[in-house]
């Protein structure tokens, strides 16, 4: 019971991809909220950070999660670990 | 709406192969695009009953027992008793269905109902929960349900067993998940009970057990898989019922029938509406008369006995004036019952005057109390020490808040649960993506709804005068004058924003009133609201339920139980729990609104740190997991106990209320969070680590398909 290299490979590539898409969920919540008084310019109506937290922040989680299973599910056949059913 | 039978073929678990697995999609297809379509001609016929001369209350009651007759009918064909089945619903759930199930379990009565109210009344503040409640489902996909779906087991405190060897860490999770569980049940058959009294006009008790029974067939007979089924109905109905109005609504104010891409532009009149209310004479008048009241109250809390006496006096004086001027029975009437409503001792009467003092000067603020809508956060960066300090507090409280959702939604038993329903480890990840999607289309919509609502009520509503507002207002008034009442209070003839007293609840109930559609369109927004209670009430029970017959009985008590007699023992449980709930429920429990976001801090802090720890950390432990979960759940409790007025009143605390940093009760979960990793992590690396078979079982849920053969 050994893991490969290949095995190693992947789940790095993992927390690589989990922790980048994890910062950009950190800047669109947090950083935007925190800077929410001054990024108040005037978007198609919307003070800016308004429409980030109402409907720009929800896209782009949206965005971050489909990203996320479709680029896992091809890392899965890449190496050799995806599920044989289906 | 008849031919409703989602679950065909095969009842056993166990593995389908993909043809099986496409079939059984292209039926579900099937059957829910004739279940949308009868669910449209059922409006359509109701709407032309309505013109016909249907009455209201029929229109209700249709409504109200169509639904529930229809969940109780999908619940009844999908009974059974395998206990695959039954907990797991077979484990064959595609990512889109489970994504709607998932959207229907997610969104409750508060996201229904409460939100845009909520909305209405914060402005920004209010788009914590928008970012919150969605936000979560991000760490759902990178953190959690790849992980739980490839475990594969029945419920959360399961993998706790699982991962950290023991029954310790397993108990720790029961208790942890009936916690945030119980507490958000209450509320969900609280808010049926509430919808279903309107519906049809029955005793609010009596709503409660409706609304239980249209639970209880469902999840009784048929545990995961009926809920499942239900719970996708139950979607379809609460976003239509949910986007119609505002789609109305938007054309009639815009033309266009997109609000969610327009509102903007009625944000920035709202906003202009707003200078011209705060600038508004008659505006400031009422606010004073406001203060002038409050003012009152107070200068009757300087000495209690004299004013109670001042009061009785002023009462006889009054009665015995008209009874010497043989004045009109009512007026008579009205004089005897002024005096027998004056409170009878001082405790009482200081009581009701500070009550009353502090709703007058909570009137007595421009807006009605209400911030400017676009404005964020309270005080002024830029202002003198306390604008500086109350805009500090009021930013950190907003992202606290935003922390502790996030991770609270990420850490809700019964939304992980139903990860483990999807065929496969890459499903479950794009059932995170369908999840989140569904849960978007009306999170998306909530905050336009808000805005349009507002525009409506501060540039159509304020001004008109008395006599010719809309009939909505008397209706609504009738129904709950703690909802909505309004009050000439400066007897200018015309409506005031500070003579309106408006309740969040209230927003999207009204909603088709305020847009002039039929009577059937409010009829439908009220089974939506059903729907989202039911269905988030279905998952909760079933957590409970399964928490205790699966990890307590059957994994602690007798692990030799027969499968049959594991599910009859949940059935039972359920039942139990149910009429637990229910029971509470009826008391009408006084915080609820309290209790549902202490459930997203309670989760987080006890689930959260483990679950992931447990995954990205193979190091972690038995006696850190534990103590974690003990020490995050503990601290959160301990802030909200010597915080929340409610809780300090229930556990008798005395001492004076001390706020750390500034942040609010209900953020309290932003310190049980840290302190839980902190503590697994410093009591992992003081104890042995966990056992080679516990290492693999770390890999093993890691690779979607360890085959180490092959690879």
């Amino acid at each position: 019971m050994q893991l490969t290299e290949r095995h190693h490979q992947y789940w790095r590539k993992n927390l690589r991809l989990t922790a980048v898409l994890l910062a950009i969920w950190f800047v669109v919540t947090y950083v935007v909220s925190y800077f929410a008084r001054e990024l108040d310019f005037t978007f198609f109506g919307w003070p800016f950070s308004f429409w980030v937290a109402s409907q720009g922040a929800l896209v782009v989680y949206c965005v971050i999660i489909w990203y996320y299973a479709r680029t896992m599910n091809r890392l899965d056949q890449e190496h050799g670990v995806a599920e044989k059913e289906e | 709406m008849a031919g409703v039978t989602p679950s065909s073929g095969g009842g056993g678990g166990g593995m389908f192969s993909a043809g099986s697995n496409a079939a059984f999609k292209k039926q579900l297809n099937k059957v829910y695009t004739w279940y949308t379509g009868g669910f449209f001609v059922f409006i359509i016929v109701l709407a032309i009953a309505e013109q016909m001369g249907l009455s209201r209350e029929y229109i209700g009651f249709i409504f109200l027992f169509a639904t529930v007759l229809l969940y109780a009918g999908i619940g009844f064909m999908s009974r059974t008793s395998d206990a695959s089945e039954y907990y797991v619903a077979g484990r064959r759930v595609p990512a889109m269905y489970n994504g709607m199930a998932t959207g229907a379990d997610w969104m409750s009565a508060a996201s229904f109902i409460g939100m845009a109210g909520t909305l209405y009344l914060t402005g920004y503040g209010g788009l914590a929960f928008i970012m919150g409640w969605t936000g979560g489902y991000c760490l759902v996909a990178l953190f959690l349900a790849p992980y739980l779906r490839k475990f594969g087991q029945f419920t959360i405190p399961d993998f706790l067993g699982a991962r950290y060897e023991g029954n310790l860490p397993r108990i720790l999770g029961v208790a942890a998940a009936i916690l945030c569980s119980f507490t958000y049940v209450v509320a969900q058959i609280y808010g049926v009970g509430l919808i279903t009294a309107r519906l049809s006009g029955l005793a609010f008790e009596i709503g409660v057990f409706v609304g239980l029974a249209g639970i209880l067939v469902c999840s009784f007979l048929g545990g995961m898989r009926a809920v499942t089924w239900t719970q996708v109905a139950q979607y379809i109905i609460l976003i239509v019922a949910y986007l119609i109005p505002v789609v109305w609504l938007s054309v009639k104010q815009t033309n266009i029938p997109v609000p969610q891409a327009i509102y903007g532009y009625q944000l920035q009149k709202v906003t202009e509406a707003e200078k011209k209310i705060m600038a508004d004479p008659k505006e400031q008048e009422v606010i004073a008369l406001f203060k002038a009241r409050a003012v009152e109250f107070d200068a009757k809390l300087k000495d209690v006995p004299a004013a109670m006496a001042a009061d009785k006096a002023a009462a006889e004086a009054k009665l015995a004036e008209l009874r010497g001027a043989n004045a009109a029975a009512v007026d008579l009437q009205a004089a005897e019952k002024a005096l027998a409503g004056l409170p009878s001792n001082e405790a009482d009467a200081k009581k009701a005057w500070t009550a009353a003092k502090s709703a007058n000067e909570a009137r007595a603020k421009p807006l009605a109390g209400m911030v400017p809508h676009a404005q964020q956060y309270a005080g002024d960066p830029n202002g003198d020490e306390k604008a500086q300090a109350t805009y500090d507090t009021s930013r950190r409280n907003f992202l606290a808040l935003v922390f502790c959702l996030m991770i609270g939604t990420a850490a809700l038993p019964h939304i992980l649960m139903r990860y483990y329903t999807t065929p496969s480890v890459k499903q479950a990840r794009e059932s995170v993506t369908w999840s989140l999607f569904f849960i978007f289309l009306l999170y998306f919509t909530a905050p336009a709804l808000a805005v349009l609502v507002k525009y409506e009520v501060f540039t159509v509503l304020v001004g008109t005068p008395f006599d010719q507002l809309p009939a909505w207002i008397a209706n609504w008034t009738r129904v709950d004058p703690t909802l909505l009442s309004v009050v000439d209070i400066n007897k200018d003839g015309i409506l005031q924003l500070g003579e309106m007293k408006i309740g969040g609840d209230i927003i999207v109930l009204a909603t088709p009133e305020i847009g002039g559609l039929p009577y059937v369109i409010s009829g439908m927004v009220a089974a939506g609201g059903l729907a989202a209670a039911l269905s988030t009430a279905d998952g909760l029970l079933l957590t409970i339920a399964n928490a205790l017959s699966h990890d307590v009985y059957y994994k602690m008590i007798d692990p030799n139980a027969s499968t049959a007699r594991r599910v009859t023992i949940s059935k039972m449980l359920l039942l139990v729990v149910a009429l637990a709930a229910a029971y509470v429920a009826a008391q009408k429990p006084a915080d609820i609104l309290f209790l549902v976001s202490a459930a997203f801090s309670f989760a987080a802090a006890a689930f959260f740190p483990s679950l992931v720890l447990g995954v990205f950390w193979k190091r972690a432990n038995k006696w850190g997991a534990s103590l974690g979960i003990a020490s995050g759940l503990g601290i959160t409790f301990y802030y909200m106990v010597t915080t929340q007025p409610w809780l300090r009143g229930v556990f008798g605390v005395t001492s004076p209320i001390e706020l750390w940093w500034g942040i609010l009760p209900i953020s309290a979960g932003l310190f049980g969070v840290p302190l839980g990793f902190a503590v697994i992590i410093i009591v992992s690396l003081l104890t042995p680590p966990p056992s080679p078979d516990t290492q693999r079982l770390v890999e093993h849920v890691r690779y979607p398909d360890l085959n180490l053969g092959k690879a």
